[in-house]
């Protein structure tokens, strides 16, 4: 029988979220509101020096001053900043040398999510950092990456071990005035993720580190320092799935790339926080700040598979500071029911003979609204760069919107910019063929949406590119164009 | 005392010349009250951000010119397109000249805002058209109609068609140190309708002059309009253009903007489509130099199924210009079949020029087909070593090739007596001698 339209839309309505459950682990949590005394107790709790807690306090005087930012074509309830915890952690945190000393109930987590530590462990050779309610509890693989002199740990344990190198580049791409939320960001950061790759040194394994959020009124705040020293290259992972949850929940994270001469960043990201049911209620806000500056020759990439959140609004950027350095931008946006996404990159052309990428890829489904904004700055000084973009949308239903803002500024007279943008629907001559062929219209709109998102699936490392693409039929199989 | 307090005051004082017992006033007193709660935009509006009004808000303009002296012909007869026979609508400081101009009232309506706005038989189309396409909360649109008294009013009935193009000149003689002007035009073009106008702004001496135009358009079924800006005035003289338009069935509105100088220059250009089956055309060519800028911000508002929308926009930078592009394409949930398309193309030839661009596209129906390009870049290396290499020098070489890259906007240009002075313009402008007529 064939497919209705009807039917595949009731499908994709009724589709709740998979991984919406909930774990039970008594958490160690702060009272709600944010002030100095409160930001001075994170620092407490976490057990840092003087210069981290003053570091903080600047920032959260920055952020009193500063007003939430108003011009993303998203619509949302403001949160609330004073009803938030900004400190949540498992209250057990020792660390563990086997998965034995684990929490049963978190490895029961796990295993729902289908990450597997020891799987992981022993096939995938992934090393696994994982951030459960910003606390990091788990960390392997440590050794062979400290063989290599790779650091590969939580922020709060950089700070303590390694504070000439937090010192030296904490909030150097992305200052803690930037903007509002990562000013936020900088003064009640929780944890995250550090890594540092030496001189000369290849990461023999991708890094990554899944995020989740996991109490009830929790806001996740996130810091990510990844440096890459001369010639070294990293490849990084990022991935979250969230609970199910009513309120609204913020997530305001704050990445920062450092690729020093001659070296490489790749960080891919799959996000799939929690996007709010299909009356278009509760799912998280994912408000980042994600900023790269590449040193001489070096190169930094963007990949990201954006299925989740209420609302995102994000734009991974490179800073090409040196000569001859490379940024590219690879992305996915895909967003349905009442999901809003705002999402782009800025190339900031500073060096000579800087070249940018930006392949963006926006799939708007149901009553959502999907935008691409990006800036291509080409300064004065920046001799010879050259900047390609394509940023195209596919529109399933006419209920959903899809906006481009393209930003370009070019001082330079050897600047060659391109910018193409195509907006459509999946044809119906395009389902129509592959009926005849005997592919029924649910797979074939896979496969088209498939094959329109190809060229950033294709930047994945092979671990997410499965996920990605799991994702991706979750989020829309059964969309009719 | 900054420009904005200067027109609130002078605004009393234009309450003295007009009749304020007129429902037009009305609309006037709405206006200066938006304006007043508005002001000047800024560059932290989203829509200004890359261009600044301060400078133009120091300067102390003159706001009701002085009665200026008389002009003659063959003075200024080359800022006419004067190889062939038009309807003429000249305004001197803002003041209709009408020794200079040629009206009709044969079939067709070529005369004055004045005498539009105080007659009584053309009363009901006043109340049917005036301000109804003008934005009423943008605000030098909003300026420009709590002042709007003169103007060319152009009204051709349906199936009518004037015998000839008509040109709309406004002269700035610098008999003021400072000036400021704000025509404001309408244009109505009944169902099935046909009408040309050429419109220029032309400043006569260095003295600073400043024009907030408004022109309103409205194109009927079938009506077809033709509107030729040419902006090539000199380095003191600003100007911002507003121009809105509404179309109905099967109407085509086509717009070119020549901008080859002046000091400042923002076009304005609202294209709403109310009907199906529309095409819309905006094209561009920009030429600057010295410390030019220009800034052109686009909407094309896709309100109706069946629609078409053209944008062709090019630009050549030098000197320390900058130019800017802005265009933005919205499309209605219920505007299926929609066909847009964008197309910005730049070149820099200046280390110090600029360029800044930002097309946008908001869509809100699935069923279309929507693209823009931009790019920005330089002549391309392999073709002028091609051009010298067949003895052809380098300076001549870089103008053919920046001639051919502006011409293709010109094909769309339905006067070749216009067509042949913007090419000579363009020409004249990269430095070339073209040895061949097109």
């Amino acid at each position: 029988m064939a497919y209705t339209e009807e039917e595949l839309k009731k499908e994709l309505e009724t589709k709740e979220y998979e991984y919406g459950f909930y774990t039970d682990i008594e958490s160690d949590t702060l009272p709600k509101g944010l002030n100095e005394d409160i930001v001075i107790a994170i620092s407490k709790k976490k057990g840092e020096p003087q210069w981290m807690t003053d570091w903080r306090l600047d920032a959260f005087r920055i952020w009193k001053d500063m007003e939430e930012p108003e011009w993303p074509n998203v619509t949302y309830e403001k949160p609330d900043f004073q009803n938030i915890s900004y400190y949540s952690a498992p209250n057990k945190k020792p660390k563990y040398n086997s998965l034995d000393e684990v929490d049963p109930e978190l490895l029961e987590t796990f295993k729902k999510l289908g990450i597997s530590i020891d799987e992981q462990k022993k096939l995938a050779g992934v090393a696994v950092d994982i951030v459960m309610d910003s606390v990091s509890v788990a960390t392997t693989f440590k050794k062979t990456l400290a063989e290599k002199g790779i650091i590969f740990c939580s922020i709060s344990e950089a700070i303590q071990e390694h504070p000439e190198l937090v010192k030296k580049y904490l909030g150097t791409v992305v200052p803690k005035k930037d903007n509002f939320y990562a000013a936020l960001n900088s003064a009640v950061f929780s944890d995250g993720s550090f890594c540092y790759i030496p001189k000369g040194v290849r990461c023999p394994m991708e890094l990554s580190t899944y995020f989740r959020i996991n109490e009830a009124g929790t806001g996740q705040f996130e810091r990510t320092l990844v440096i890459a020293d001369e010639e070294s290259y990293v490849s990084y992972l990022e991935g979250c799935t969230a609970p199910m949850r009513d309120e609204n929940q913020l997530h305001a994270a704050v990445v920062e790339l450092i690729a020093m001469d001659d070296a490489e960043i790749k960080y891919s990201t799959v996000q799939n926080w929690f996007p709010g049911d299909k009356n278009g209620k509760g799912g998280v806000f994912n408000f980042v700040t994600k900023r790269g500056l590449c040193e001489k020759n070096a190169k930094i990439s963007w990949t990201q598979v954006e299925t989740g959140s209420a609302v995102t609004w994000k734009y991974p950027s490179c800073v090409l500071k040196g000569n001859n350095s490379i940024g590219e931008f690879y992305s996915i946006a895909v967003t349905n029911n009442f999901q809003q996404a705002d999402t782009g990159t800025k190339m900031i052309h500073l060096g000579k003979n800087t070249k940018s990428t930006i392949i963006s890829k926006g799939i708007s489904a149901g009553k959502s609204q999907n935008s691409y904004r990006g800036l291509v700055k080409v300064n004065s000084r920046a001799e010879n760069a050259r900047n390609f973009s394509q940023c195209d949308s596919l529109l399933m239903g006419n209920e959903c919107g899809a906006h481009t803002f393209p930003y370009i500024e070019a001082s330079n007279k050897s600047a060659q910019i391109e910018h193409e943008a195509t907006t459509s629907k999946i044809g119906e001559d395009q389902i129509f063929y592959c009926n005849q062929r005997g592919i029924d219209t649910e797979k074939a709109i896979a496969l088209i949406v498939n094959g329109f998102s190809k060229e950033v699936l294709n930047k994945l490392p092979m671990e997410f590119a499965v996920e990605a693409q799991k994702l991706l039929e979750i989020s829309l199989e059964g969309s009719v164009g | 005392m900054d420009l904005k307090d200067k027109l609130l005051s002078s605004f009393l004082a234009f309450e003295d010349k007009v009749n304020v017992n007129d429902p037009v006033h009305e609309i006037r007193s709405e206006a200066i009250k938006n304006f007043e709660s508005k002001g000047f935009p800024t560059k932290k509006e989203e829509a200004w951000k890359y261009t600044s009004l301060n400078g133009l808000q120091k300067v102390d303009f003159s706001v009701f010119p002085k009665e200026s002296g008389a002009l003659e012909y063959k003075d200024i007869k080359k800022y006419f397109l004067h190889e062939i026979d038009t309807y003429k609508i000249v305004f001197i400081d803002g003041v209709y000249s009408s020794y200079l101009s040629e009206t009709t009232h044969d079939g067709v309506d070529v005369c004055l805002m004045s005498s539009a706005l105080n007659k009584p038989e053309y009363k009901q189309i006043i109340e049917l058209y005036f301000n109804k396409v003008a934005s009423k909360d943008e605000s030098l649109t909003t300026l420009n109609t709590a002042f709007s008294k003169e103007g060319a009013y152009v009204y051709i009935p349906k199936s009518k068609a004037p015998r000839k193009p008509i040109q709309i000149l406004h002269l700035a003689t610098g008999n003021e140190a400072s000036l400021m002007l704000q025509p404001r035009n309408l244009i109505i073009a009944e169902q099935n309708a046909e009408v040309q106008i050429i419109e220029r702004h032309q400043s006569l001496t260095e003295n600073e002059v400043f024009t907030n135009s408004v022109t309103e358009i409205f194109a009927g079924k079938d009506a077809h309009v033709d509107y030729y800006k040419i902006q090539n005035d000199n380095a003191e003289a600003s100007l911002i253009d507003n121009t809105y338009i509404s179309q109905k069935d099967n109407s085509i509105v086509r717009v070119h903007t020549f901008s080859f100088g002046g000091k400042l220059i923002r076009n304005n250009l609202n294209y709403y489509q109310n009907g199906e089956h529309i095409d819309s055309t905006l094209k561009g060519v920009t030429i600057l130099g010295e410390k030019q800028h220009v800034d052109h911000y686009t909407l094309v508002h896709h309100a109706q199924p069946n629609c078409e929308s053209h944008q062709d926009y090019k630009g050549i930078f030098g000197g320390r210009s900058t130019g800017v592009f802005n265009g933005k394409i919205i499309v209605d949930k219920i505007a299926q079949k929609t066909n847009a398309f964008q197309q910005n193309n730049n070149i820099l030839i200046s280390d110090k020029a600029e360029v800044n661009t930002k097309p946008q596209l908001e869509i809100f129906a699935d069923d279309v087909r929507c693209s823009h390009g931009c790019t920005i870049g330089q002549l391309d290396e392999e073709a002028l070593f091609y051009l010298q290499s067949r003895g052809i020098p380098k300076k001549e070489a870089s103008g053919l090739l920046m001639y051919a890259f502006a011409n293709n906007v010109l094909e769309s240009v339905r006067i070749p007596e216009l067509k042949t002075r913007i090419n000579k313009i363009i020409a004249n402008k990269l430095g070339v001698r073209i040895g061949f007529d097109l």
